[in-house]
């Protein structure tokens, strides 16, 4: 039996409808702040259950540091009465103006004050090439690279170290310090340590037996010393080895010290990208006639680097935060002026000290996180390709 | 190969022992004075707001910088940890270590120094509460002490606690930083350390009132500056300048008359400011070296007071290191 016409249309009215019904909004539960809440931090007994616990955590933690860096913090003083408690009466915070009166000492050390616009002009160059290199919509990038690689390293060593020919006295570099000797040393490693650590793990995957050796030797033998003992050696032992008017410069063993460490390490998590690669690449490369340096550099280094950016950045940040370890060889870091500005007994206070590790650590907390955030944007834009 | 590696050999036995052999020389040639110095101890060696160094051993190396170049900003401070601060000497990275060391004969033989005096007599105090009612470091039978592990502090502690037949009871730890905070909180009845040191941490407890340094001092610690064995000119310069600061305090000469008192006719003041005489000359240095060095540094007292005394916040009394003239244990031979 067939369906005529007329009884499809009835059909039509019976069970289908003719009209759009109006929208209605989700229910109340799934949306706003309420909603968020409910899908995000009470959506299982077990999330409910950290929600509380981490809640509590931050009741607990945050407070005290307000209280002690803001709220009760004193903001004004001229000596160490203005930061006790017995003399004002009231608790106690982070001293400021310690921090304050002591801020040139960390940012220059013991640099001779008539010369401090010196530093000021290598901050500012130094910042100008940072943001030339990483900001992508800069004008002319394609001389950024000679900018900050040759030009920024030769002319803030004739700035900061002085040339009597162009009138600039020198300052030896006994007298670096604070955030000065912090950013040098960093940026050193850094900088150096990027190109060893990329040749070295090239080395270590290389064919040729003395290059291998070589590669494998430093790399072990670097990793396999703490970097203090480095250090210490570097400075308490060379001197003896060596007469005193030929042993390099303090800053100077201390930099080499660092930057060796920081490229054995830069080896391994380069070399931990180039095992990533897989065979057919390097096949391919060479199936189109490219040679070694040309393959390495158009074909496989890209992509090693581009997987090991979280672990490139994990070293830069680590190394960052280890150059403090050049104090105990003597050199004034932003740490050690800290540390010997809070036994000032000009500031002599209970929270001279706690203030002074403030300081420090909210330097290095943003330097740290800056580096960490561009990591993750670079991140995101290479991962482009791999986005559907 | 071999030839080259000998000839390096030889250029670093003929650098070691030239260095060594004329430091005045070397020092006048290179033109700034290497002084090993303490950078991180209050009154002694700590570099100000201004980075520049302050203290009574930086007051000593830029006395030799004056008396040898005439100029106290000629000293260059390389900042020393107690580890290394002897193979820095040894080594001739500093010409001078000026960094609160005290002599012992071992050092004085076994490690080639030569003390060339005592800039600071010090010694091991102990700090308690007021509250505790005790007047004398003998009432501390069965008190805990605070105090910084792996020094002699601790050794002196034990000593000083075994011949008195007291019982002791240490709360050690690794930093002195540590040991005051557990001490300001009540962890222990007493903190000790070297009475230099008491005074500048007793400003760093909650209320230094409540608080008080016992009058014993329970170990001899003469800090003094010290150079290397087998160099007896430059011996000799830095002796002299500490002996001259401390001649001129005795003599009353002072940064702010040294002018006036050239014209003076006492004989010993003559001889020390270099208006008769060449006591200079003799020394390898200048006529006027002393009147250089108190110009610019001031005698002891001066300097005494304005890093440790009256004329800081540490406030120490000069205790031992008065004049022996007035009861203390500061002594200079005469200049002529």
């Amino acid at each position: 039996m067939t369906m005529s016409e007329g009884d499809l249309a009835v059909a039509q009215l019976k069970y289908v409808r003719q009209t759009t019904l109006e929208q209605q909004p989700p229910p109340a539960s799934l949306t706003g702040i309420v909603g968020w809440l409910r899908a995000n931090l009470l959506s299982s007994p077990f999330n409910i259950v950290l929600t509380i616990l981490i809640s509590l955590f931050f009741l607990w933690i945050i407070p005290g540091i307000v209280n002690f860096l803001l709220i009760d913090a004193v903001w004004t003083g001229a000596d160490r009465d203005a930061c006790r408690e017995i003399v004002q009466n009231r608790p106690i915070g982070a001293c400021w103006p310690f921090a304050w009166e002591r801020m040139a000492y960390f940012t220059y050390g013991s640099y001779p004050i008539p010369q401090r616009w010196r530093v000021d002009i290598f901050f500012a160059m130094l910042a100008i090439g940072v943001f030339w290199i990483l900001w992508l919509k800069a004008p002319r990038r394609d001389l950024a690279a000679y900018y900050c690689f040759i030009v920024l390293p030769i002319v803030s060593y004739i700035l900061l170290s002085g040339a009597e020919f162009l009138g600039l006295p020198h300052v030896d570099t006994v007298l670096w310090g604070g955030v000065l000797v912090t950013i040098v040393v960093s940026a050193v490693g850094i900088v150096v340590s990027l190109p060893i650590g990329i040749l070295l793990a090239l080395g270590r995957r290389s064919d040729m037996p003395t290059v291998k050796l070589f590669s494998v030797f430093f790399i072990e033998f670097v990793r396999g010393v703490p970097l203090v003992t480095v250090l210490f050696m570097a400075s308490v032992m060379l001197p003896l080895f060596v007469p005193e008017q030929y042993s390099p410069d303090k800053l100077l063993r201390a930099l080499i010290g660092i930057a060796m460490f920081a490229s054995a390490y830069m080896a391994e998590v380069v070399r931990a990208g180039l095992q990533a690669i897989p065979k057919g690449q390097f096949e391919g490369a060479q199936a189109v006639g490219l040679g070694y340096w040309q393959m390495m550099r158009l074909i496989i280094l890209p992509q090693a680097l581009k997987i090991t950016i979280p672990n490139i950045v994990n070293t830069y940040i680590g190394l960052f935060k280890d150059t403090t370890l050049v104090f105990i060889v003597g050199i004034f870091d932003l740490l050690h002026t800290i540390e010997v500005s809070r036994l000032d007994p000009k500031w002599a206070t209970p929270v001279t000290s706690t203030t002074g590790y403030a300081v420090a650590a909210i330097f290095y907390l943003v330097f740290c996180y800056a580096m960490s955030r561009y990591a993750r944007a670079t991140e995101a834009r290479l991962a482009a390709s791999e986005r559907r | 190969m071999k030839r080259i590696a000998s000839v390096i050999a030889l250029a670093v036995i003929f650098g070691a022992t030239s260095a060594s052999a004329q430091t005045l020389k070397t020092v006048k040639d290179r033109g700034i004075l290497n002084c090993g110095s303490n950078g991180s101890l209050a009154g002694f060696g700590l570099p100000d707001a201004q980075g520049k160094w302050a203290g009574l051993d930086v007051d000593l190396c830029r006395a030799v910088a004056a008396a040898v170049f005439g100029d106290d900003k000629k000293a260059k401070f390389i900042p020393l940890s107690a580890k290394d601060r002897f193979t820095a000497l040894q080594s001739g990275e500093v010409d001078l270590l000026a960094r609160n060391t005290t002599w012992t004969s071992s050092r004085d033989t076994q490690l080639g120094l030569n003390f060339i005096g005592v800039n600071y007599y010090d010694g091991q105090g102990f700090m308690v509460r007021t509250s505790l009612k005790v007047k004398s470091a003998l009432e501390l039978g069965d008190a805990s002490v605070c105090v910084q592990q792996g020094t002699t502090t601790e050794l002196n502690l034990a000593d000083y606690f075994r011949a008195n037949k007291m019982k002791l009871k240490t709360v050690t730890f690794a930093t002195s930083n540590e040991a005051l905070k557990a001490y300001d909180t009540g962890r222990c009845d007493a903190y000790t350390t070297d009475a230099s040191g008491l005074y500048s941490e007793r400003l760093r407890v909650a209320n230094a009132a409540e608080h008080i340094v016992l009058p014993e001092i329970i170990s001899k610690e003469p800090l003094g500056p010290a150079v290397r064995h087998g160099d007896d000119q430059w011996f000799d310069v830095v002796k002299w300048t500490l002996y001259a600061m401390i001649n001129a305090e005795e003599l009353g000469v002072t940064s702010a008359n040294v002018g006036d008192m050239a014209k003076s006719d006492n004989p010993d003041i003559k001889r020390l400011l270099g208006t008769e005489g060449n006591y200079g000359e003799q020394l390898g240095l200048s006529k006027d070296w002393v009147v250089n060095i108190i110009k610019t540094v001031g005698n002891y007292g001066e300097s005494f007071e304005r890093n440790v005394g009256t004329g800081s916040p540490l406030k120490i009394d000069r205790g031992l290191n008065k004049l022996w003239s007035k009861g203390g244990l500061q002594y200079a031979p005469p200049i002529r």
